[in-house]
């Protein structure tokens, strides 16, 4: 080899390999998974650009009048709802599930990082996005006249986090046990039928009848109620957190079990 | 069996089933049935075998990626099924698919990975020595199979492992990724490293390995040094070697007629029409006799070659099967 003189891989006296901290493992992967998910244009439409059409669209028709609230008001809570959709369970379901194809889970969990590292990651980086999501939805609502309900922001933000967990839960079991381009197909297919007739933006009592009973027992019903009892009338919507906790629990369990890391 | 001192990775009786969903029969199927091996520092172990032979399977196993169904397994003195991160950052895996996300660019993927550890390896060094600054705009997706698999090998190093598994090395590589990757495996071996690898190219483990251990059918069928390996059924009597003396010509020679009495003894065959082998314990008269009758003749091959076993051959006669 022409380089052959070149200075040895292995400097002289290198320290023995250790793994960097555990809580530096999981940063690092979190903001490695933020960015890819930034860059990525398909994920931005789903998880600005679409919502934020939702919110014009709200505002805009009478869709939401005679709800005894702005349209805005009831909108907004249902928009950030989706956005924890978009990203938890589209975007990360479909990252997660060609990162599987190509190998990547499986070489990194044989890093420091390992498979909780990685799942930890995953979880922050969603977070993250959801953080960004809420700063620009949360900005462009205001200039449309959002005034959300100040004993609101706790009760909302937690039942967003939570809502969070059971889109990821469910979005790592597909991605976890079908072929990516099924992940694909599913994940999105489902955030149009969730996003349109889930009780996420319109409320369950404007959708047909059999949508409207479904729709109190989805993650994306409860999670729309939930998010506009919170930041209407700051509220916590405990029957909404029971469903959401069983959302959780039990996609997460499943994926437990059930998730085929190759 | 060898046992080398102070073993890297020991593996006794390893079984695998696999199923009922992955067998199409519903049925659990045995993919690893009792492989043992050993690998020390400083060497290059090698499992050499077909495809389907068991082969990345162990490795998984031995990676912790799957968990077994029998056997032991001690990688670095620990199980790696129990494994945290300490021992993963002492071992260092390049998956036989390479593992990198394709939307990644080189050196900010190489950064994150190092980022997994607290010593990790000069970067600068690395990405030198493996020839990736030359593609280091490219991402993952854009680059060629050989710079795929150095970039890999790249992400394997980068934590300054004691263990390096390598899944199929050479697989893809152009000729300069073969040497650039070859040289640095030997580097590293000299430098103490355990480097564990698999691979279907017989070339690839007499150039690179210090001990190999055959695998057919998910266990092993034979293990030793290459020279060791090559000596299987190699001498007959009185150290005697064969050799096979292969050459093309015009169809419906008589080699019988043309060595005459020096015939005996030797495998004398037209595999295609004008295709010939001669096979045993040739001498320089049996070559001396066949180009003399060549001239008498006017014949001029088109090719000629005289080759001791190879190791392909010992694998014939180990497994019965062809191993490409």
């Amino acid at each position: 080899m022409s380089n052959s003189s070149a200075a040895g891989l292995v400097p002289a006296g290198s320290a023995q390999s250790a793994p960097a901290p555990l809580l530096r493992r999981i940063l690092l992967q979190g903001k490695y998974e933020t960015l890819a998910m930034i860059r990525n244009g398909e994920q931005l439409i789903l998880a600005v650009i679409l919502p934020l059409l939702a919110l014009f669209g709200l505002t805009v028709t009478p869709l939401l009048d005679g709800l005894g609230a702005p349209r805005v008001d009831i909108a907004v809570p249902g928009i950030l709802a989706l956005c924890a959709m978009s990203t938890a369970f589209t975007g990360q379901g479909i990252a997660t599930g060609f990162d599987r194809r190509y190998g990547v889970l499986r070489f990194l969990s044989t890093t420091p990082l390992g498979r909780t590292g990685l799942i930890a990651g995953k979880i922050l980086a969603v977070l993250a996005v959801l953080a960004l999501q809420l700063a620009v939805v949360g900005a462009v609502a205001a200039v449309l006249g959002w005034r959300p309900e100040p004993a609101g922001w706790l009760p909302g933000l937690a039942m967003l986090v939570l809502g969070a967990a059971a889109f990821t839960a469910l979005g790592l079991l597909v991605a976890g046990t079908v072929r990516p381009e099924a992940t694909l197909a599913i994940t999105n297919l489902l955030w149009i039928l969730l996003g349109a007739l889930g009780g996420i933006v319109v409320p369950a009592v404007r959708l047909p009848a059999i949508a409207n009973n479904l729709a109190h027992f989805l993650p994306s019903g409860a999670l729309g109620e939930a998010m506009r009892e919170a930041f209407l009338h700051g509220t916590f919507a405990l029957p909404q957190l029971f469903v959401l906790l069983l959302w959780t629990v039990v996609p997460g369990a499943a994926a437990v079990r059930w998730f085929k890391w190759n | 069996m060898r046992s080398p001192e102070s073993p890297v990775l020991s593996i006794e009786g390893l079984i695998k089933d696999v199923g009922p969903l992955a067998a199409l029969d519903g049925k659990m199927l045995r993919v690893v049935n009792g492989v043992s091996l050993h690998a020390g520092r400083g060497q290059v172990t090698a499992l050499l075998g077909a495809n389907g032979a068991g082969k990345t399977t162990t490795l998984e196993c031995a990676q912790g990626l799957q968990k077994r169904s029998g056997g032991t397994i001690r990688l670095l003195g620990e199980d790696p099924d129990l494994a945290g991160a300490a021992l993963r950052s002492r071992v260092g895996v390049m998956l036989q698919d390479g593992g990198l996300p394709p939307s990644a660019r080189p050196l900010p993927l190489l950064r994150h990975i190092a980022g997994m550890y607290a010593n990790p390896l000069p970067l600068d060094t690395l990405v030198e020595r493996l020839g990736i600054d030359s593609f280091s705009r490219s991402s993952v997706r854009r680059l060629s199979g050989g710079q795929k698999q150095r970039l890999a090998l790249a992400a394997a190093l980068v934590g300054n492992p004691e263990v390096l598994f390598l899944d199929e090395p050479s697989a893809g590589l152009d000729p300069q990724s073969r040497q650039i990757v070859f040289e640095l495996i030997a580097e590293l071996r000299d430098s103490g490293m355990g480097i564990i690898l698999t691979t279907h190219l017989m070339d690839d483990a007499q150039r690179l390995a210090d001990y190999v251990y055959i695998i057919d059918g998910g266990h092993n069928v034979a293990e030793g040094t290459v020279a060791e390996l090559l000596q299987h059924g190699e001498s007959d009597k009185d150290g005697i070697t064969e050799r096979t003396l292969s050459f093309d010509a015009p169809a419906g020679l008589d080699l019988r007629a043309a060595l005459g009495g020096l015939a005996e003894g030797l495998a004398l065959s037209e595999d295609r029409a004008g295709s010939y082998t001669v096979t045993g314990a040739l001498a320089p008269e049996h070559l001396a006799r066949l180009t003399a009758w060549w001239a008498e003749q006017g014949i001029m091959p088109a090719s000629l070659r005289l080759e001791a076993r190879s190791l392909e051959d010992v694998f014939l006669d180990i497994s019965g099967r062809d191993i490409r």
